[in-house]
């Protein structure tokens, strides 16, 4: 590698040429000139010409491929080599994971504690809220592990799910006055009911085709919401659903409220934090549920099932029920999660259940390592946490969303964690985990 | 009669636009067995193009005729290049260095570049949508309305003209130019064996590129046919016009192009029949239905071949 | 009358499966005796594994009928059955060509997928195995012992925790026998098993083979090129030429059969036609 090393310098200047040039052709019209109806023209388009930016977005590119080239692409020894030395490979993390759960699980537990005694009930508010959505998020990406990490079966539109769970909660609510506890069951079922009615016939369908019809089937009940409006409020969705109460005892200030019941000093972020509980409590159910299965036959099916169909219906293995019940099983804990977005918003409509929903929920389980429990937990805090960290960004961290999904995929294609851990041994517990190069990624 | 002709001429010329996408579509999943969901997001991108360079040149349509057709020939030209240097840049970051890997991973790449693409073009170019005035206004009346106002007029409009005939010559040209060229036969003989072709000396990451590049071209020709016929675009276009134009390749069968015209035209009339008789609210859901249908039904498609399970 | 006419385990009749104009079988019938390594040879493009996809439910046969007659006396038409039902019900398991393990899972782990009815039953469809019910329990045990039973007759006892992709080749044939043993069959179908197996391991496995067939109630019926392996096991051999057969008797029998050596080696067409007056065709 080094004998190149006299001609590194030319080389590399040569390919960010190129690289500046192709960015001049990429940007110059799309960031160059910006068609915009202009004021004074009678509501025709008109041009602003940017070409400053131009100039910073391919001296960007030139500057950042040149520096790739010469510390890391054609280096005889990359920087990446030298700093991969300091971070330890997925391999040596692997025992490490093993601890990570009680740690976040101790951390997850007290973390309400934690942020209160550090920014105080009023200051604490947002950080509590973002826990929430990631945990949401956790939770959705759990449910989601089970259809496409275990069952191998890639599903576009696991929204569709979190709508049908959220949209059973508000109009049971709303309809018929039932509470919390009672929607939460009922939308689950509901959830997983659909999940069977859809999964029926498209399951025989494989690959990229289950992707794409999952993905209009989840389109297609989005329009529907949007569009019964007598149902369902279109586009301006249900509001003023129900806020859960502590099993019957409402967050309200005054007499009989949660506050006066325990003898505490009333405070909004009483609420927050229960909610953070409920929410808590659901994932860690989903995730025990989930483990639980991996050892019982069923889950052993789903493995099995990703790495070999054909095999599995040589074995006897109905193939098609098996598949429903990871399609039912992963909507099931889908719904549940959208009454608990429903109780949590107080007001859903169509616009929370877009693709981009799904897109980010299959992207968290995938990013996270397909099939591992601990990778979503990463995932999830990785991708939500920063996203909301970002918010001063506004319009640039969706953007910054899209190219990080497209980095941290080329980087990892098998994701963060990537061994799968046996679900029995002879030897007990020394046995090793599976390297991602064997686990298939199923076909259907 | 007169309301279904009018709403005949007004599926074919969506349906065009629809098959020319559905080429992308079912070139690249004929080559590499994926589906390039960004390849909306490029169909969008050239429309955006198109429409800057129209309005930078001052295109309107009081320019003589002459002197407009060729205006837009040129405007077509350079954005279908540039649209082009969109698509194979896709291809270079987000697919070409996962080939080989594991199948999930460039379709996450894929949603990826579609997002990074949607909200790079909302940021360069403002989240309003864009409208143009009409450049070729006017076109044949085939049947007047009775003298009192009552009838239907049906109008098969000059640029609605235009929009067939393009579409038709440059989906004659591609035919053409797959079935006779070595470019065409090195894409077919990736399709069926890339590793016998590249120990054959062909350049598999080459043609997998042109191929995008071609593809990209295409969208990008739709993009300017979609501009001139609705008048008007925003960033968004791309997501449904995309998963259309994939239900019509999957509808034709995937990895054939007359397939990806036939189901175009198809999905085009489909939609405008479904909005012209039943609901507009609800034409996507037809589209989407159909696209369930087919694969559950028919997933090898019109023209496509059936795949053999092989124990 | 030969012996596997008198108590066939498996009864093909009138087998034909066409493929658009394709003939593939053409109107077979035999016989598969039970407690008999029946061998099923041919050249390539017999329509050897044709006949295995047929009788496992990968194939719906254009016509004819096979029966499986299970030792408790119940009697199975397979060509009506889902493919997932004869191995559950009618109890015959087979192996691919083309080995199909579930390479990402350790072996103890594919010996367990094998049992998956049973295991199911007890986990009382799962609902039991989530509270942790106690016959599950004792369920899985006796599972992973039947696995281990396999594991160390088939000498893969070593690696049981090992992913099934790791394994050598002849080692991954051995576990898709274990594997398909795992689930209890009473007739196991083989395809190919001693293909791209050194001589050793041929050896290993015909000793593997004679031990199945005495020791548990199964019988073999498989598909092989190997005929050091046919000549050496099989009590009966079936030779399929272009979707016809040709010969069907005893190893010696067919050994000797001209139009089974025409076959295999060709012949002039004038020795052809010979043969062909000879036997009254």
């Amino acid at each position: 590698m080094s004998a190149k090393s006299g001609n590194l310098f030319i080389d590399s200047l040569k390919d960010a040429a190129i690289g500046g040039l192709i960015a001049l052709a990429l940007f110059s019209v799309l960031i160059g000139m910006k068609a915009e109806v202009a004021s004074g023209l009678g509501g025709q388009l008109g041009i602003e010409y940017r070409w400053g930016a131009v100039a910073i977005a391919v001296a960007v590119v030139f500057a950042g491929r040149l520096l790739l080239n010469l510390f890391v692409w054609k280096a005889g020894t990359p920087v990446t080599q030298t700093a991969g030395r300091l971070i330890p490979s997925t391999q040596t993390l692997a025992p490490l994971a093993k601890y990570a759960m009680p740690v976040f699980l101790v951390l997850a537990v007290i973390l309400p504690f934690l942020l209160m005694s550090a920014y105080g009930s009023r200051g604490s508010r947002q950080y509590l809220d973002l826990a929430i959505l990631v945990t949401t998020y956790v939770m959705l990406g759990w449910g989601l592990n089970i259809v496409v990490g275990l069952a191998g079966l890639l599903d576009l539109g696991y929204v569709a799910f979190y709508a049908v769970g959220a949209y059973s909660y508000a109009l049971l609510a709303e309809y018929f006055g039932f509470s919390f506890w009672i929607c939460l069951p009922l939308a689950g079922i509901l959830a997983a009911f659909w999940g069977i009615i859809l999964g029926f016939p498209v399951l025989r369908l494989r690959g990229d085709y289950l992707a794409i019809v999952t993905l209009a089937f989840g389109e297609i009940i989005r329009i529907v919401l949007l569009n019964w409006y007598d149902f369902t409020g279109g586009p301006d969705g249900i509001s003023g659903i129900p806020r859960p109460s502590f099993f019957g005892i409402e967050f309200n200030r005054g007499e009989g409220g949660f506050a006066d019941t325990f003898g505490l000093e009333y405070s909004s972020i009483h609420r927050i934090i229960f909610l953070y509980y409920v929410i808590l409590a659901m994932a860690l159910i989903t995730n025990f549920v989930t483990m639980r299965l991996r050892k019982l036959p069923v889950g052993r099916a789903w493995e099995a099932l990703r790495e070999d169909e054909i095999a599995c219906r040589s074995l006897g293995i109905n193939t098609t029920n098996t598949k429903l019940t990871a399609f039912a099983l992963g909507a099931m804990f889908g719904g549940f999660a959208g009454s608990f977005f429903a109780t949590r918003q107080g007001f859903i409509s169509p616009e929370s259940f877009t693709f981009i929903e799904s897109a980010v929920i299959l992207a968290i389980v995938v990013l996270g390592g397909l099939g591992s429990q601990i990778g979503v937990v990463i995932a999830a805090v990785v991708m939500i946490g920063g996203f909301e960290f970002f918010r001063g960004l506004e319009e640039y961290r969706m953007l910054v969303f899209g190219l990080l999904m497209v980095i941290i995929m080329v980087w990892k294609p098998r994701g963060l964690i990537s061994t799968r851990t046996p679900s029995i041994t002879l030897s007990g517990k020394k046995a090793k985990g599976i390297s991602a190069d064997l686990v298939q990624e199923g076909h259907g | 009669m007169e309301y279904f002709l009018q709403q005949l001429i007004n599926g074919v010329t969506l349906g065009s636009i629809y098959g020319l996408i559905a080429i992308g579509y079912t070139m690249v999943y004929g080559i590499i067995g994926m589906i390039n969901f960004a390849h909306g997001d490029i169909f969008m991108v050239g429309a955006f193009i198109a429409l800057i360079f129209i309005v930078t040149f001052g295109i309107t349509a009081s320019l003589p005729i002459a002197l407009l057709i060729l205006a837009l020939i040129a405007v077509l030209i350079v954005s279908m290049a540039l649209t082009a240097v969109w698509g194979w840049t896709v291809e270079r970051i987000a697919y070409r260095p996962l080939r080989g890997s594991f199948r999930l991973a460039p379709l996450i790449t894929a949603i990826g570049a579609s997002i990074a693409l949607q909200n790079f073009v909302q940021i360069s170019q403002g989240a309003r949508n864009k409208p143009l005035q009409p450049l070729i206004p006017g076109g044949f009346t085939l049947t007047e309305g009775g003298p009192n106002g009552e009838g239907f007029i049906v109008q098969l409009s000059y640029s609605q003209i235009l929009i067939i005939v393009v579409t038709t010559a440059l989906m004659i040209g591609f035919t053409l130019l797959i079935s006779k060229t070595s470019l065409g036969r090195a894409q077919r003989a990736c399709e069926q064996d890339r590793k016998m072709a590249s120990l054959l000396g062909i350049n598999v990451d080459r043609t997998i590129s042109l191929t995008f590049v071609m593809g990209a071209a295409l969208a990008s020709v739709a993009g300017l046919m979609f501009l001139l016929y609705y008048g008007v675009i925003d960033f968004y276009i791309g997501f449904l016009a995309g998963v259309k134009a994939f239900t019509a390749a999957v509808l034709g069968g995937i990895g054939s192009l007359p397939g990806a015209m036939l189901g175009g035209l198809l999905i085009g009339l489909i939609e405008t029949f479904w909005s012209g008789y039943f609901s507009v609210e609800y034409k996507d859901v037809a589209a989407f239905s159909i696209l369930a249908i087919v694969l559950i039904f028919m997933p090898e498609g019109l023209l496509g071949k059936p795949e053999v399970e092989k124990v | 009358m030969n012996s596997w006419d008198n108590n066939p385990v498996l009864t093909i009749e009138h087998l034909t499966m066409r493929f658009g104009g394709l003939v593939a079988i053409d109107d077979l019938s035999f016989n598969v005796g039970r407690g008999d390594i029946t061998a099923l040879i041919g050249p390539n493009g017999a329509g050897k594994t044709t006949v295995f996809n047929c009788a496992t439910g990968f194939y719906k046969p254009t016509e004819g009928r096979i029966i499986m007659n299970r030792s408790n006396g119940e009697h199975y038409l397979l060509e009506r059955m889902a493919d997932f039902q004869i191995s559950a019900k009618a109890k015959v398991a087979r192996t691919f060509q083309n080995i199909r393990l579930f390479g990402g899972m350790t072996l103890l782990e594919n010996l367990m997928v094998a049992q998956h009815n049973p295991l199911m039953l007890a986990s009382g469809y799962t609902i039991g195995g989530i509270f942790g019910l106690k016959s599950f329990k004792k369920a899985e045990r006796d599972a992973v012992e039947r696995a281990r039973y396999w594991l160390d007759k088939t000498a893969l006892i070593d690696r049981a925790d090992a992913p099934a992709a790791d394994l050598p080749y002849g080692d991954q044939r051995r576990l898709e026998i274990a594997r398909a043993m795992c689930s209890g069959p009473e007739l196991l179908c083989l395809d190919e098993p001693a293909a791209g197996l050194n001589p050793k391991e041929s050896a290993e496995l015909n000793a593997l083979l004679q031990y199945i067939r005495k020791e548990h109630d199964t019988s073999i019926l498989l598909i092989e090129h190997d005929m050091s392996v046919v000549m050496e096991i099989s009590d009966h051999v079936v030779v399929l030429d272009y979707g016809e057969k040709i010969s069907d008797g005893s190893a010696v029998e067919v050994k000797d059969d001209p139009k089974v050596i025409a076959a295999y080696l060709g012949v002039p067409d004038e020795e052809v036609d010979g043969v062909e007056e000879e036997v009254g065709i």
